[in-house]
C-alpha cells in the first residue's frame, strides 16, 4: 500500500516535471524553424546552435521590474497567473506516454494515473483557463487587455464545445473516458474511421492555445498583445510557460486519442518481446508528438491569422455541424462494426 | 482506499505547480530592481492616447455579442455534460440510446437554427 502511494507520488512529480523540461528547447525549436522557414538563422548565440537562448531569456525574466499598473485589481491580477499556470500543469496527471510495462514481476503504468474520468478531466481543466483570462484583462484596468480577454474568452468557450463533441465521438468507439483504455481499443487509430472529428479536434486544440492562424488574443498589429499586454517580467512567463505546456498537452492528446500513442508497435509484441514493444511504442509515440508539434510550428509560419468574424464563423457554422456529424458516424460504427 | 491513491496526483500536480509558480515569483522578487513607480509609470499601455477615462471607460459597457456567445455555449456544454456519459455505456444501450440521443440532439438543433437565424453567429462585418 505504502509502496503503492511512493510510485504514484513519483510518477506525478514527473508528469509535473515534464512540460517543465520541455518546453525551454520546444520554445528554442519553434524559434530556430521558424527562422528557417522564413530564410534568417534565428537563435544562434547562447549555447551550441543557440540551444540555451530559452534559458537565457528565462533568467533576463526574472531580474526585469514587476509592475502592477495604477487602477488595477491588485488580487485579481496576481491570481490570473496562477489560474493558467496551475490547469496546465495539473492536466498531465492523466497523460500517457504508452500502456502497461511489465518488468520484474510488477506492472508499471507508463502514466500517473489511469482514472475512469481522465477524459472529463482535462475537458474541466482547459476550461479553468477561462478564468485567468478574464480575469488577467478586466484586472489590467487596460483597453487592450480587456479587449483581448473578451475576444480569447469568447474564442476559447466557443472552441471548448468543438473539442468536446470531437472527444465524444472517440469516447463513444472506445467505451471509455480512461486515456490508456482509449489507447489500448485502437486496433486502428481513430484518426481513419473519426477523419471528421481529428479535424475538428486539431483545429479546436489550435484555438484553445492560442496559436495561428487562431490566435486573434494576441493580434499584435492591433491589441499590442491582448490579456496579458499589461503583465512584465516574471509574472509574464507563467503566460508564456502555460500556452506552451497547453501546446504539448494538445500534441500528447491528439497522438494518444487519434493516432492510436504507439500503434503499430503492438503487433510487433510475439516477434520482439515485451520490453522492446513497450520501447518501440513510446518511441513511436514521442515521434508522433513531435511530428504534431512541427505541424502546430508549420502552421503558424504558413497561414495568415482570421478575421475575428471568420473565427467564430468557422466554429460554430463549420465546425459544430461537422462535430454533430463526426459523433453520427461513430455512434453508427459502435453499433455495426465496432459492436 | 485503493480508489483514493488514483486520485493522488492531481494534489500532488496542485501542489507542486503553485509551489513552482510561488517559489519563482519570489525568487524572482530578490533578483529584479525594486520598482520605483512613477504617476506615468504605471499608467495602463494604451498607445500614448492617456488613461482610461479620456476614450471611455475600461470597466464599462462592451460589445453584446460576447454574451449572447456566452449564452449559446452554456447550452452546449450542457448537451456535452449529457453526451459524456452516454457516449461510455452506447454499445450497451444500442439502437434504443441512438434514437434517444438524436430525438435529444434534434430538439437542440431546432435552438441552433433559432440561433442561427437570429444572426448569434453574426459579427455584424
Amino acid at each position: 500500500m505504502t509502496e503503492l502511494v511512493i510510485a504514484v507520488i513519483f510518477k506525478s512529480i514527473i508528469a509535473f516535471a515534464v512540460p517543465l523540461l520541455v518546453v525551454p528547447p520546444l520554445i528554442w525549436g519553434e524559434r530556430r524553424l521558424l527562422g528557417r522557414i522564413q530564410s534568417r538563422l534565428g537563435p544562434n548565440r547562447v549555447g551550441p546552435f543557440g540551444a540555451f537562448q530559452t534559458l537565457a531569456d528565462a533568467v533576463k525574466l526574472l531580474g526585469k521590474e514587476d509592475m502592477i499598473p495604477a487602477g488595477a485589481d491588485r488580487a485579481l491580477f496576481i491570481l490570473a497567473p496562477f489560474l493558467l499556470l496551475v490547469p496546465s500543469f495539473m492536466a498531465w496527471s492523466v497523460v500517457p506516454v504508452g500502456t502497461e510495462l511489465h518488468i520484474f514481476g510488477r506492472v508499471i503504468g507508463l502514466y500517473a494515473t489511469d482514472l475512469n474520468v481522465g477524459v472529463l478531466y482535462i475537458v474541466a481543466l482547459t476550461s479553468v483557463a477561462v478564468y485567468g483570462i478574464v480575469m488577467a484583462g478586466w484586472a489590467s484596468n487596460s483597453k487592450y487587455a480587456l479587449l483581448g480577454s473578451l475576444r480569447s474568452s469568447a474564442q476559447m468557450i466557443s472552441y471548448e464545445i468543438m473539442l468536446g463533441i470531437a472527444l465524444v465521438g472517440v469516447v463513444v468507439l472506445a467505451g471509455s473516458l480512461s486515456l490508456p483504455e482509449i489507447v489500448r481499443q485502437q486496433q486502428v487509430p481513430f484518426a481513419i474511421p473519426l477523419i471528421i472529428g481529428a479535424f475538428v479536434f486539431v483545429c479546436a486544440a489550435l484555438a484553445e492555445t492560442n496559436r495561428a492562424p487562431f490566435d486573434l488574443p494576441e493580434a499584435e498589429t492591433e491589441l499590442v498583445s491582448g490579456y496579458h499586454v499589461e503583465y512584465s517580467g516574471w509574472r509574464f512567463s507563467f503566460f508564456f510557460l502555460s500556452e506552451y505546456a497547453n501546446m504539448l498537452l494538445a500534441s500528447f492528446l491528439v497522438s494518444a486519442v487519434f493516432l492510436g500513442g504507439g500503434w503499430p508497435a503492438q503487433f510487433l509484441e510475439p516477434y520482439i518481446g515485451h520490453l522492446f514493444t513497450t520501447l518501440l511504442a513510446v518511441g513511436i509515440m514521442m515521434s508522433k508528438v513531435f511530428l504534431f508539434l512541427f505541424i502546430y510550428f508549420w502552421i503558424r509560419a504558413t497561414l495568415p491569422r482570421f478575421r475575428y468574424d471568420q473565427m467564430m464563423n468557422f466554429c460554430w457554422k463549420v465546425l459544430l455541424p461537422l462535430g454533430l456529424l463526426n459523433l453520427a458516424v461513430a455512434t453508427v460504427l459502435k453499433l455495426t462494426i465496432y459492436a | 482506499m485503493e480508489y483514493y491513491v488514483g486520485y493522488i496526483p492531481f494534489l500532488v500536480t496542485f501542489v507542486a505547480a503553485s509551489a513552482f509558480g510561488i517559489v519563482s515569483l519570489a525568487l524572482a522578487s530578490v533578483l529584479r530592481p525594486k520598482f520605483r513607480p512613477g504617476p506615468l509609470r504605471t499608467v495602463p499601455y494604451e498607445s500614448g492616447i492617456g488613461p482610461s477615462g479620456v476614450v471611455g471607460d475600461t470597466r464599462g459597457k462592451h460589445g453584446v455579442h460576447f454574451y449572447m456567445v456566452a449564452i449559446v455555449y452554456v447550452v452546449f456544454d450542457l448537451e456535452l455534460a449529457f453526451l459524456f456519459p452516454w457516449a461510455v455505456i452506447i454499445g450497451s444501450l444500442g439502437l434504443f440510446g441512438l434514437i434517444e440521443m438524436a430525438v435529444f440532439i434534434a430538439i437542440l438543433l431546432v435552438g441552433y437554427i433559432y440561433a442561427w437565424k437570429k444572426g448569434a453567429f453574426d459579427w455584424g462585418l
